[in-house]
C-alpha cells in the first residue's frame, strides 16, 4: 500500500479536482504539465541552484543537545527557519515560479493568511520580475501588518478579502475568483497541499527536499536514514508534507501530525481538523474540514494565524484515516510554552505554528535512544507582538 | 416527460431567473417561485446557499451569506418547497455547491428533489467527469437532469463530451468570469455564442453570466435558446418587494 498519490489524484479516498468549470482549463493546463516540467533537467538545475544559492540550503539538521536532555531522547531539528524568508514556504514558491515562467504566465496570484506565503510568492515574483497579487482577508492585514509592509516592499499588490469572515479561507476563496476571472496569463501560487489536484502533489514534491536533506544528514550523524519518529505542525500542511514525503512508505518511521486545539477541542475555539472535521469538499479537494451538519464551513481558530484552516490537505487527511499518523491536538498554552522553552534552552525562536510540534514533548515520552526529527519549519520574529502579548514581555 | 425537456421543445426564447433560497427573508422561497411564475419566467433556478462560494460575484455572495445567517439550509428548503407542486408548474432547478448535498447524502438528496418535483440541478463544482462515473445512475434513478456548464475555454473536444453527458439543456457562462462581474457582451462573447450554435450539439444552450436586462437578454438568445439572469434579479430583490417582480421581469419579456 502506499500513502502517496495515485493516478487519478488521490490519496486514498481523499483528493481531485472538485472545481467549477471556469477553472478546469487552469487546471488541467497544470495536470498536463507540471510532472513533465519539474523533471526536465534544466528545471531542476534551476530550482536546486536557488534553492542553494538563494534560500541557503540544505537546511542544518541540528542536534538540540539541551532540549535532548530534557525530554531524554534525541532530538534533531530541521532548520527551515534559517531559509530566506524564515520559514519551509519558499521551497514551493521557488518551485511554482520556475513552473509559472515555463507556462508562459506572466501574472501571479496567491492567498495568504499570516502573510509567511504572500512574503514568499512576493519574493520570487521579486526575483523574477513578474506581476503579483496577494488576497489577505481583512481581518489578517490587520494583525499581520509587518508582512504587509514586507509584501509591498516587494512589490506586490495586496488585495484585502472582504468576503466571509475575512481571513484565510476567504482569502482562498479570493485567488480563486481571481483565476475565474483571469484565465489565461495568471499562475496561482497556492501555498499548502491544498486545493484540487495537482496541486497537493505539486506542492508537495516542491517541499519534499526537505525530507531528502534529513535522511542524507541523519545517514552522516547518525549511520541511518530512518529516524524514529517525524513530527510536523499541520495547517493546511505543507511543511509535514515535505517532512515526511520520503518515508511515507517506510513505516518503520513513525509519523506524528499536530494540529492546533486552540483553547480546547471541546471549546469550539479550535482548529483540530481530524478531531472536529469529517470528509467533504474544500476548496476543490474532498478531504476532512470542519463544517455544519448542513455542509457550510466553519470557522478555525488558533493562536497561530498558520495553522487557522478548516480544511487539511488530502495526503493527512488519509494518514488519519489510514492510522499511519498519529495526530496530535496542542493548545495556545502549550504551544507558547513550548516557543518560550526553546528559546530558552537552545537559543532559537521558533514560529507558534512550529511551537505546537514541539509542544508534543510534553504530552507524548519517548525512549532515550529514539532519534525524533521535528521540522523546525519557521522562525519567530512574525509572532513577536503576539510572545510579547501573551508573556507580557 | 422531464418538464425541463418539455419546455425546451417550446417555440420560444427562454427566460431563466436565479435567486438565492432564504433572500431576502427566510420564508420567501414559495412566494418568490409563485411570482415568478406569474410574470411568464420559463423556469427557475433555486440557489442552495454555500458558505464558500468559489464561483460567484460579491452579490450572490452576499444573498447567500445573508440567506445562512437568516437560517436557511437543505432540509429547510425541502420543507419550504413541500407543496410547491400544488401551485407551480414551470421546471425547477436546485443550483448549489457539492459540500452541502456531499453532508446530506447524494442519494437522499436526489429523493427528496424527486419527492418534490424538483427537475434538475447545476452543482458547479461537481465536475463532469466525477458525476459521470459516481453519480449518474443515481440522479437518473430518480429522473433529475444534471446540468452542466461550459465556458469560452471550454474546447471543442470536452463540449462535446459534455453535450453527450447531458440530457437537457448546456449552461453557457458567456465570458471568464465570476458572477456578476461583467455586464454586456463585446464581440469575443457573440463569436463564442455563434460558434457554440454551429457545433450541432444535441443539448440546447442556455446562456448564464452577464445577462441583467432586456439587451443583454435579446443578445444572448440571438444564438441561444434561453439565457439565466442572477445577480441583477438579486440586485432587483434587494430593493422591491418580493410582490414585485413584474417590474423587473416584464421589459425583458415584452419583446418576444
Amino acid at each position: 500500500m502506499s500513502y502517496n498519490i495515485n493516478e487519478k489524484g488521490y490519496y486514498g479516498d481523499f483528493g481531485g479536482a472538485y472545481i467549477p468549470e471556469m477553472l478546469y482549463p487552469n487546471i488541467e493546463e497544470l495536470r498536463e504539465n507540471y510532472l513533465k516540467i519539474t523533471s526536465e533537467p534544466s528545471f531542476q538545475e534551476e530550482f536546486h541552484q536557488l534553492l542553494k544559492d538563494y534560500v541557503g540550503r540544505p537546511s542544518p539538521l541540528y542536534f538540540a543537545k539541551r532540549l535532548s536532555e530534557k525530554y531524554n531522547t534525541k532530538i534533531y531539528l530541521k532548520r527551515e527557519d534559517l531559509n530566506h524568508t524564515g520559514a519551509h514556504k519558499v521551497n514551493n514558491t521557488i518551485g511554482q515560479i520556475l513552473l509559472a515562467k515555463r507556462l508562459g504566465k506572466t501574472r501571479i496570484i496567491a492567498e495568504t493568511g499570516a502573510g509567511q506565503h504572500g512574503v514568499a510568492t512576493a519574493t520570487v515574483c521579486a526575483l523574477m520580475g513578474i506581476e503579483c497579487v496577494v488576497y489577505m482577508g481583512e481581518v489578517d492585514i490587520a494583525r499581520q501588518a509587518p508582512n504587509v509592509a514586507r509584501m509591498k516592499m516587494l512589490g506586490a499588490k495586496v488585495v484585502p478579502a472582504i468576503s466571509g469572515s475575512r481571513t484565510l479561507k476567504d482569502a482562498t476563496n479570493e485567488a480563486m475568483r481571481d483565476w475565474i476571472n483571469n484565465p489565461v496569463d495568471t499562475h496561482y501560487i497556492v501555498g499548502s497541499v491544498v486545493g484540487p489536484h495537482p496541486y497537493p502533489d505539486m506542492v508537495a514534491r516542491f517541499q519534499a527536499v526537505v525530507s531528502k536533506e534529513i535522511k542524507n544528514q541523519l545517514l552522516e550523524k547518525e549511520g541511518s536514514e530512518d529516524p524514529n519518529y517525524l513530527i510536523a505542525c499541520v495547517g493546511g500542511g505543507s511543511n509535514a508534507a515535505g517532512t515526511y514525503y520520503h518515508y511515507l512508505d517506510n513505516e518503520n518511521v513513525k509519523i506524528i501530525a499536530v494540529e492546533a486545539a486552540g483553547k480546547g477541542v471541546e471549546t469550539g475555539e479550535s482548529a483540530a481538523t481530524m478531531v472536529l472535521g469529517n470528509e467533504g469538499i474544500i476548496h476543490g479537494s474532498k478531504t476532512l474540514l470542519m463544517q455544519t451538519k448542513d455542509g457550510q464551513i466553519t470557522e478555525p481558530y488558533s493562536i497561530s494565524a498558520g495553522l487557522d484552516y478548516p480544511g487539511v490537505g488530502p495526503m493527512h487527511a488519509n494518514l488519519y484515516k489510514t492510522g499511519r499518523a498519529e495526530f496530535i491536538a496542542i493548545k495556545d498554552d502549550e504551544a507558547m510554552k513550548a516557543g518560550m522553552q526553546l528559546s530558552k534552552l537552545e537559543g532559537i525562536i521558533p514560529a507558534i505554528e512550529t511551537s505546537h510540534a514541539l509542544a508534543v514533548f510534553e504530552t507524548k515520552k519517548f525512549k532515550p535512544e529514539d532519534i525524533v526529527v521535528v521540522n523546525l519549519s519557521g522562525r519567530g520574529d512574525k509572532d513577536l507582538q503576539n510572545y510579547i502579548d501573551y508573556f507580557k514581555l | 416527460m422531464n418538464r425541463i425537456n418539455k419546455k425546451l421543445q417550446e417555440d420560444k426564447k427562454l427566460l431563466s431567473i436565479y435567486f438565492t433560497a432564504g433572500f431576502p427573508h427566510i420564508d420567501d422561497t414559495v412566494t418568490i417561485i409563485q411570482n415568478l411564475e406569474k410574470s411568464g419566467v420559463d423556469m427557475i433556478e433555486i440557489g442552495l446557499p454555500f458558505s464558500d462560494p468559489l464561483a460567484d460575484g460579491p452579490t450572490i455572495q452576499d444573498s447567500s451569506k445573508k440567506a445562512l445567517q437568516n437560517g436557511m439550509t437543505s432540509e429547510l428548503l425541502f420543507e419550504q418547497l413541500k407543496d410547491i407542486r400544488n401551485t407551480v408548474s414551470i421546471p425547477l432547478i436546485i443550483m448549489g455547491y457539492f459540500n452541502p448535498i456531499l453532508q446530506y447524502g447524494v442519494e437522499a438528496f436526489c429523493k427528496k428533489c424527486k419527492a418534490i418535483g424538483i427537475d434538475g440541478l447545476i452543482i458547479p463544482d461537481l465536475p463532469v467527469d466525477i458525476y459521470h462515473s459516481e453519480y449518474k445512475s443515481t440522479f437518473e434513478n430518480y429522473g433529475l437532469k444534471n446540468i452542466f456548464l461550459i465556458t469560452p475555454q471550454t474546447s471543442d473536444e470536452r463540449i462535446h463530451y459534455i453535450d453527450s453527458v447531458s440530457d437537457g439543456f448546456i449552461y453557457m457562462v458567456s465570458s471568464a468570469s465570476t458572477t456578476g462581474a461583467k455586464s454586456g457582451f463585446g464581440n469575443i462573447q457573440t463569436d463564442y455564442f455563434e460558434r457554440i450554435s454551429t457545433m450541432n450539439l444535441k443539448n440546447p444552450q442556455i446562456v448564464g453570466f452577464g445577462i441583467s436586462n432586456k439587451d443583454t437578454f435579446n443578445q444572448a438568445t440571438k444564438f441561444a435558446k434561453g439565457a439565466i439572469i442572477g445577480s441583477a434579479f438579486i440586485k432587483h430583490l434587494k430593493e422591491n418587494t418580493i410582490e414585485d417582480l413584474n417590474s423587473f421581469i416584464l421589459p425583458i419579456l415584452n419583446k418576444h
